[in-house]
């Protein structure tokens, strides 16, 4: 017989061997649930993931032909850490469209977004340290923030963003228990997972606080240049010029994720950290990458591509938004986003968004359940829903799903209590469609939960 | 050396837990000098199994489909010898209530319980029961599907409030739920392996979470989450007890060639009751029965390769 490689033996050997991080990087119920949304019959309207069928394979091709004509060798080659030049005067045009004027040399180009999450907490972060975050805030955000010890405290989001009073509450708190958060987290327009936009008063405020308590902000901005309606709100680090804010911008969302490119742009001496902090992950950005980048943005037609882009995801957007009228009982609210990729839908407080993925998953739909946007157990009864990934006939009919399944629900706790409650926590959209909106940002909001854990999940069987 | 078909991932809400047991599986059989022929189940699972007839098939499915009796049929059907539990012993250890009115008859404790399906209370007023259900249980009451493999829709309700939304959620996974008294003690797992005829029960297990007052899905599959003690620190009289309700569960649900038999020990009273028989038990780098075996130096491999064996031997095929 070959030799046992040992179970337990092998778990105390390697439990032993982890990282102190490592307890804090958890797999989960959800996670796992997610591994079978991946199904083909599935219609997941949980994916964060832009629409790149959209995408002409013809200019695929010319911008691949272009690079095995002209930079083959320095395409296959590493690269500088900070991008290449020609890629952060590319970044320079992006970034100038949403208002903000940057040289070069304020910007390193990433492996993503996602990387410069990563790579400014690396920078910040001690053990213990406390990051602000939104609640909800970015599910990907997350495994970040755990993954470096971080404490994360959360601010609630209404329709207007972050609530701003009740961060300098929080700050005030923290202050007086000796702990000095490193920086702010925020993704302003267009949240990830809730769709909403912060108020340009809150803006303003949110950089006057940092400034005030010498905080950094890292502002995420993936969504910026997806807006399907009203003006658009200037950007945390136009009002701050470059002092506390961070900025991060993305490439995945008006070109490809799968390119995997991101920038940030940061006070020389805090990019000169995330510089060595990126030596020290990946030694450069994909060169690859940043050549098709190039040689895209060379043809002059980005922004054709985007406002492309706009004008479909706001059709899947109002489609969205008009099944869950039909579909989704009174008792559920959900946000109307002037942009973005996501609607955040909030049911009431006795159903587990999680069990109901679970439910809905017979159904062959799929969502991502609220949790997985909080740090402290809120969350249960909301989902985050994205409109950009799937076609109207698609949307619609993942809505109609769910929706049955969620009045399934509502009904059958209606028949367990012997009534049905008017649900106070629950209030619906109620503009039509085509109302003029007052609130172009954000529309109606419904609250976002305020639920703490319940201690009422176990099993011992 | 036999062609070994080794069937894990499907749809079942268990697919990942699945696939690392499959996987680990795999390389255990490829070390036995087995042929394997790795499947992850989907539509075309009769078709591949019906083109390429394997001489065993290696059930490493957990959750519906494959623990409940249906993929174990399918292979009655075509004819291919496979591993663990037959269809009668799959279907009365996937339905929880099935196994504790079984349990109950044959005198071996299990915690109380009711059972109900949704029609119950949509259509014939269950709901009005409640009051008395939560009087005779008392709380906490342990909320669950019947039919659900993992601790995936178990929920915990501590007063008459959260039954309600308890009920909704186990509900999500099945049209049957069970409502449980919760006992408050020791979690134990006894793993079961057969060979030369004999049923004979693994060290017992006991399962501790190191950091949550419960036992949820995420600990029970990570490392270093939930600390694994085996053999458990029990009285001998308590183990012997143990492990002779787990035999005696296992052979009442006609049980085949291995399984896991879950147990608490109520710290109040000393008593035993046995929660579930599993028929497919997990076999990842966390899984209690590999553990067991360890413990009685029964090594991975040769822990699959019995397995295997007792498949042919049902099938009354010699192994090739």
């Amino acid at each position: 017989m070959a030799q046992g490689r040992s179970t337990s033996r092998d778990l105390e050997r390697y439990a032993g061997l982890f990282a102190a991080r490592t307890r804090v990087m958890k797999s989960s119920a959800m996670r796992d649930l997610m591994a079978v949304t991946a199904r083909p019959e599935v219609i997941s309207l949980a994916g964060g993931l832009p629409d790149t069928s959209t995408f002409p394979p013809d200019t695929f091709a010319a911008v691949t032909a272009r690079i095995a004509a002209e930079s083959c060798a320095k395409a296959l080659q590493y690269g500088p850490t900070e991008g290449l030049l020609e890629t952060r005067q590319c970044i320079q045009e992006v970034v100038a469209a949403e208002g903000i004027r940057l040289d070069a040399d304020d910007l390193i180009v990433t492996t993503g977004g996602q990387q410069v999450i990563d790579l400014v907490t690396k920078a910040l972060i001690d053990p213990g340290d406390v990051v602000v975050a939104e609640a909800p805030t970015y599910p990907g955000a997350v495994p970040v923030f755990s993954s470096y010890q971080a404490s994360v405290v959360q601010i609630d989001v209404d329709s207007d963003g972050m609530r701003i009073d009740l961060l300098e509450e929080t700050l005030d708190r923290l202050d007086a228990e000796g702990r000095r958060p490193k920086f702010i987290y925020t993704v302003p327009s267009f949240q990830n997972p809730s769709g909403v936009t912060m108020s340009l008063a809150r803006r303003r405020r949110l950089v006057e606080v940092a400034h005030e308590r010498e905080l950094l902000v890292l502002e995420d901005n993936p969504y910026g240049l997806l807006r399907y309606e009203g003006e658009a709100q200037p950007t945390l680090r136009e009002l701050d010029g470059g002092v506390y804010v961070l900025y991060l911008g993305t490439f995945s969302k008006i070109l490809s994720p799968g390119i995997r490119l991101g920038w940030v742009a940061a006070p020389a001496p805090v990019l000169e950290k995330i510089n060595l902090g990126k030596q020290a992950a990946d030694l450069c950005t994909s060169t690859l990458s940043q050549l098709m980048v190039q040689a895209y943005f060379e043809q002059g037609h980005w922004r054709d591509y985007v406002d492309s882009l706009r004008e479909i995801y706001r059709v899947r957007r109002d489609t969205m938004l008009d099944a869950l009228a039909e579909f989704f009982p009174s008792e559920a609210g959900w946000t109307r986003p002037a942009g973005g990729l996501f609607i955040w839908v909030t049911l009431p407080d006795f159903i587990d968004t999680t069990d109901l993925l679970a439910r809905a998953l017979r159904d062959n739909v799929a969502f991502v359940p609220g949790e997985a946007a909080y740090l402290d157990g809120r969350g249960r009864s909301s989902m985050r829903l994205n409109f950009s990934a799937s076609d109207e006939h698609a949307i619609r009919e993942g809505i109609r799903r769910i929706g049955k399944v969620v009045r399934e629900q509502v009904a059958l706790y209606g028949t367990l209590t012997g009534k049905r409650e008017p649900l106070q926590q629950a209030q619906r959209e109620v503009a039509p469609p085509d109302a003029p909106l007052e609130e172009p940002e954000g529309g109606r909001v419904v609250q976002l939960p305020q639920r703490m854990r319940r201690h009422d999940r176990t099993g011992e069987s | 050396m036999s062609r070994v078909a080794v069937l894990k991932g499907g749809n079942s809400l268990e697919r990942q837990v699945s696939l690392r047991s499959g996987a680990r599986v795999e390389d255990a059989l490829e070390r036995l000098g087995h042929d394997v022929m790795p499947i992850d189940v989907g539509t075309d699972l009769v078709d591949r199994l019906k083109a390429d007839p394997p001489d065993a098939a290696f059930v490493a499915l957990h959750g519906r489909d494959g623990e409940d009796g249906t993929v174990q049929e399918l292979l009655e059907i075509l004819g291919i010898p496979y591993t663990g539990s037959g269809i009668l012993a799959c279907i009365r250890s996937m339905d929880k209530v099935l196994t504790k009115h079984l349990l109950l008859d044959a005198g071996i404790p299990t915690p109380e319980f009711f059972a109900f399906n949704e029609t119950a209370f949509r259509e014939l007023g269950a709901a009005e029961a409640l009051p008395a259900i939560e009087e005779r249980l008392d709380f906490p009451i342990v909320v669950k599907p019947a039919g659900q493999g993992s601790a995936l829709g178990i929920k915990f309700a501590s007063s008459a409030e959260h039954v309600p939304a308890a009920l909704v959620a186990a509900f999500s996974y099945d049209s049957k739920v069970v409502l449980e008294r919760h006992v408050k003690g020791r979690d134990l797992a006894v793993s079961i392996i057969e060979g030369d005829g004999e049923v004979a029960a693994l060290p017992i297990v006991e399962a501790v979470p190191r950091e949550e007052d419960f036992y949820d899905f995420e600990a029970r599959y990570e490392i270093g989450r939930t600390e694994f003690i085996c053999p458990a620190d029990l009285p001998e009289t308590v183990a012997a007890r143990a492990e002779s309700l787990a035999v005696g569960a296992y052979r009442l649900l006609g049980c085949y060639g291995f399984g896991r038999v879950d147990l608490m020990l109520e710290e109040a009273t000393g008593e035993l009751f046995v929660l579930e028989v599993n028929s497919v038990p997990g076999l990842t780098e966390t899984s209690l029965l590999p553990q067991a075996a360890e413990a009685a130096g029964i090594s991975f491999d040769a822990l699959v390769g019995r397995i295997v064996e007792l498949s042919f031997e049902r099938a009354g095929t010699p192994a090739a």
